[in-house]
């Protein structure tokens, strides 16, 4: 996730990982953290956030059960598990929308020391979008256009499967 | 009326300088070579976009160094040397005062003259600059990946330490050498005995390792007056040069005593024979007092060492160290071409320009072409080491700068003007005024064997009109000229902090991928560092408070701090816990009698205050640095001396549970 505003014209950053979140410079979560108080946002601390500590085991039994799927060279087995995967992905993404929603909503009002009537600070789950002075933009990076590719590839795979098996 | 004809009755009339000063504004209107839209275009930096080199001029009488944009001729920034600055607590606060110690105690000002880029292999490579202080003699070396002074050596025997602080072609030395010769070592001795106790002194000061300048050796040389230096490359590799003046050796009225001489000397120093000779033992460790002033890069605190001794050499008694090559009439600026062949002096009453060959010397040292000895030291014949001379340059040339292309430039200070001309046949090819009287002239990569040429830059010692007038005090001027071309083009004006003597410039590119944008918090080794809120708080130990305090966008930790008395000394050591580039906080209480704290994210700075009066005294942030800046203030209550008010501060830990910590 980037954060651009006037003022700081090169951009702070976030790289939310399944296990962590790290500045993309040095001290950019301690920046980001450091301005968050004016809205009376919490900080972000990764410790925080349980998902972080147990979604690579899910992520690691995917790749597992997929390996499975794979040398199984079954269809139903591969049906269940494409189902399972779009699941997956679609709880991911609501998870991370769910996160940035508790972030701009929770918001600490008694002392926040800008408070504007109305105002949340949800920050985009894909896309962009204007959070008072800074533009918020949320792009997946490597491993999350990789994990979009395998959901797609396991879709392809059952669809072109379920053709064979209909022509045979 | 020819050149030389208004030349002669200029001398004829016996007012040199003043009438030159009359011709040069009269006869100079401010007519432009080039059209002002094709000019504008040259100079303009649109906003967004950034200048193309860094220059760094000189600040004079002003004692620190202007950093500026070439070819915009913006001002960026001052850093501060040998002048105490306000602006940023130099010399103010308790981490910098020791930058500024000497022998002499606490001298909070100087007169910085020239300006040295550190070099590899005879080109900048943008590693440090160095300068120096004239009036009490000193060498700085200024870091250019924070832009601040790191280290100060004094130079004990030197009276005015104007030949410096120029550079060997990989940093090895920088030079230093009196402009006052003085009694060596200094003592009461009565001044018209001038010939029988002054000595000048040459010293070489080691400055390729930071933090370790030191004085390899020191020549004593006759008691002339030293002035410029520049230090060899390609044949005249190993050698220095400076221009002497006064070798009549008087002691008064010296713009008459001293220029009786039909030519006087550039002191031609063989560097690596006089190493040999302080190998060799044939230097004494003579007792000398000066300082040495360290400014370390992790506490960010500046100490200052005594240093006691100096290893002297005499320079009768170490053969071919030196060599006199006589120069018409005071030399002033002595400049060697990029090719190291060329040695050119500006003999300020000069009616020539000398141009020495470096190959042609040292054929005269081994034919021994003497025509005699001045205290020891060979004396070459100058058609012995003479390539040839600049007719009729102009009137005064002072300094020579190279663009890499064959061609040499003159500052005339007298005639108010740049002189091209082609280094290999002497012909003059071009001249341009100046707006008035230049003193030095530059051009980026002048002095090295790699000329980035394009532009020359003249520093002018008189403005005159050419500014908005500002009552009897005027701004200094330079001018920048494009020579990327036959003819000189005039293209900039602008005005100039101090009195820039000399500059450097250098190609942005070597300076910008260095730069820190600001200090690790987690490698700050202050003493008195809070890296947290939770480390501030207050301890007295006696009649001293000291205060740890921290500074985030957008409070302090504590504010609030009762309990300090009347005639305590508070210590105020403030932390900016910020990790972010351009986000300094400013600490200021009123009352105090010194400069503000400015304070760069993660450094540690220290306020010295002494309360005289009861009360409540504000403090706060003075550097804008959020939309709550006017929020970040506080009190300290300050009771009767040996009242019962507890020492406490609020450290506002819970204060603010969320967002901040």
């Amino acid at each position: 996730m980037d954060l651009i505003a006037p003022q700081y014209p090169e951009g702070l950053g976030m790289l939310i990982r399944i296990d962590g979140v790290d500045g993309l410079k040095p001290n950019d979560l301690q920046s980001i953290n450091g301005l968050n108080h004016y809205i009376g946002m919490k900080t972000i601390e990764p410790e925080s956030i349980p998902e972080l500590r147990y979604m690579r085991w899910i992520l690691a039994g995917l790749i597992v059960a997929g390996l499975a799927v794979a040398a199984l060279r079954r269809r139903v087995p591969l049906y269940l598990y494409s189902v399972l995967l779009v699941a997956v992905m679609a709880v991911g993404l609501w998870d991370y929308w769910r996160w940035g929603y508790d972030y701009g909503h929770d918001l600490d009002h008694e002392h926040a020391i800008i408070k504007i009537q109305g105002m949340s600070y949800s920050p985009p789950v894909i896309g962009r979008k204007k959070l008072l002075n800074f533009t918020a933009t949320s792009w997946p990076s490597t491993g999350g256009i990789a994990f979009g590719l395998a959901g797609g590839l396991v879709l392809w795979a059952s669809w072109t499967s379920r053709r064979r098996a209909e022509a045979a | 009326m020819s050149f030389l004809t208004r030349s002669r009755l200029l001398f004829g009339a016996g007012a040199l300088t003043v009438l030159g000063l009359g011709y040069a504004c009269a006869g100079r209107g401010s007519g432009s070579l080039a059209g002002t839209a094709e000019m504008a275009q040259r100079v303009y930096v649109a906003p967004g976009e950034k200048d193309e080199l860094y220059a760094f001029l000189s600040g004079g009488f002003g004692g620190q160094l202007g950093v500026y944009g070439l070819p915009s001729g913006r001002l960026l920034r001052t850093i501060p040397v040998f002048s105490q600055h306000a602006e940023n607590g130099y010399g103010y606060n308790e981490e910098t005062k020791a930058m500024l110690e000497t022998s002499y105690g606490f001298v909070p000002w100087d007169d910085l003259h020239h300006t040295a880029l550190s070099q590899t292999q005879g080109d900048d490579d943008g590693r440090w600059i160095f300068v120096n202080g004239n009036n009490t003699p000193r060498v700085a070396r200024i870091d250019l990946t924070t832009f601040e002074t790191t280290e100060i050596l004094e130079i004990p025997n030197a009276g005015g330490n104007h030949a410096s602080p120029f550079v060997t072609g990989n940093t090895e030395y920088i030079v230093s050498s009196t402009r006052f010769s003085i009694p060596v070592p200094n003592r009461d001795v009565p001044i018209d005995e001038y010939k029988k106790f002054f000595k000048g002194q040459i010293s070489f000061i080691t400055a390729d390792q930071p933090g370790k300048m030191d004085i390899a050796f020191q020549l004593i040389v006759p008691g002339f007056n030293y002035d410029l230096a520049r230090a060899g490359k390609g044949p005249s590799d190993g050698w220095m040069f400076f221009t002497s003046y006064n070798s009549e050796q008087a002691n008064t009225l010296l713009e008459v005593n001293a220029s009786q001489n039909d030519k006087d000397y550039i002191a031609a120093v063989n560097y690596r024979a006089a190493e040999a000779c302080a190998k060799a033992g044939k230097g004494v460790r003579a007792p000398a007092e000066y300082r040495h002033n360290i400014f370390d890069e992790f506490s960010r605190i500046a100490r200052s060492e005594r240093m006691t001794s100096v290893l002297q050499i005499q320079a009768a008694a170490c053969p071919g160290s030196i060599y006199f090559l006589p120069t018409p009439k005071s030399p002033h600026g002595a400049d060697v071409d990029p090719t190291g062949e060329y040695i050119v002096a500006g003999g300020k009453l000069a009616t020539v320009i000398p141009v020495h060959s470096a190959t042609k010397m040292l054929k005269a040292i081994a034919d021994r072409q003497f025509e005699g000895e001045l205290e020891g030291i060979p004396v070459l014949k100058y058609e012995s080491t003479l390539a040839g001379e600049v007719q009729e340059p102009g009137l005064g040339p002072l300094h020579t700068e190279f663009d890499g292309k064959g061609f040499a430039y003159t500052s005339m200070f007298i005639s108010s003007e740049v002189v091209k001309w082609n280094v290999e046949t002497r012909q003059v090819v071009d001249r341009a005024p100046t707006f008035y009287s230049v003193g030095h002239l530059m051009i980026p990569g002048g002095a090295t064997r790699h000329p980035y040429g394009r532009y020359v830059l003249a520093m002018n010692k008189i403005t005159k009109d050419r500014y908005l007038p500002t009552g009897p005090e005027l701004t200094q001027s330079a001018q920048l000229y494009d020579i990327t071309g036959e003819k000189m083009k005039l293209l900039l004006d602008f005005p100039t902090q101090g009195e820039p003597h000399y500059a450097n410039a250098i190609d942005a590119k070597k300076v910008v991928d260095r730069q820190v944008k600001f200090y690790k918090l987690a490698e700050n080794r202050h003493p008195m560092v809070s890296r947290s809120e939770r480390e501030t708080g207050v301890e007295r130990a006696g009649r001293v408070v000291h205060v740890r305090m921290t500074a985030i966008r957008s409070h302090f930790a504590p504010d609030n701090i009762e309990g300090v008395q009347v005639g305590d000394t508070v210590l105020v050591h403030v932390t900016n816990l910020e990790q972010d580039w351009d986000v300094p906080h400013g600490f200021a209480i009123l009352g105090a009698n010194t400069s503000e704290l400015l304070i760069m994210p993660g450094e540690t700075r220290t306020l010295r205050w002494i309360p005289r009066k009861p009360g409540v005294y504000p403090m706060y942030c003075t550097d804008f640095c959020s939309a709550l800046h006017q929020e970040m203030q506080g009190y300290v209550r300050v009771s009767p001396a040996g009242s019962t008010v507890a020492l406490t501060a609020n450290t506002r830990r819970g204060a603010q549970a969320r967002g901040t910590n």
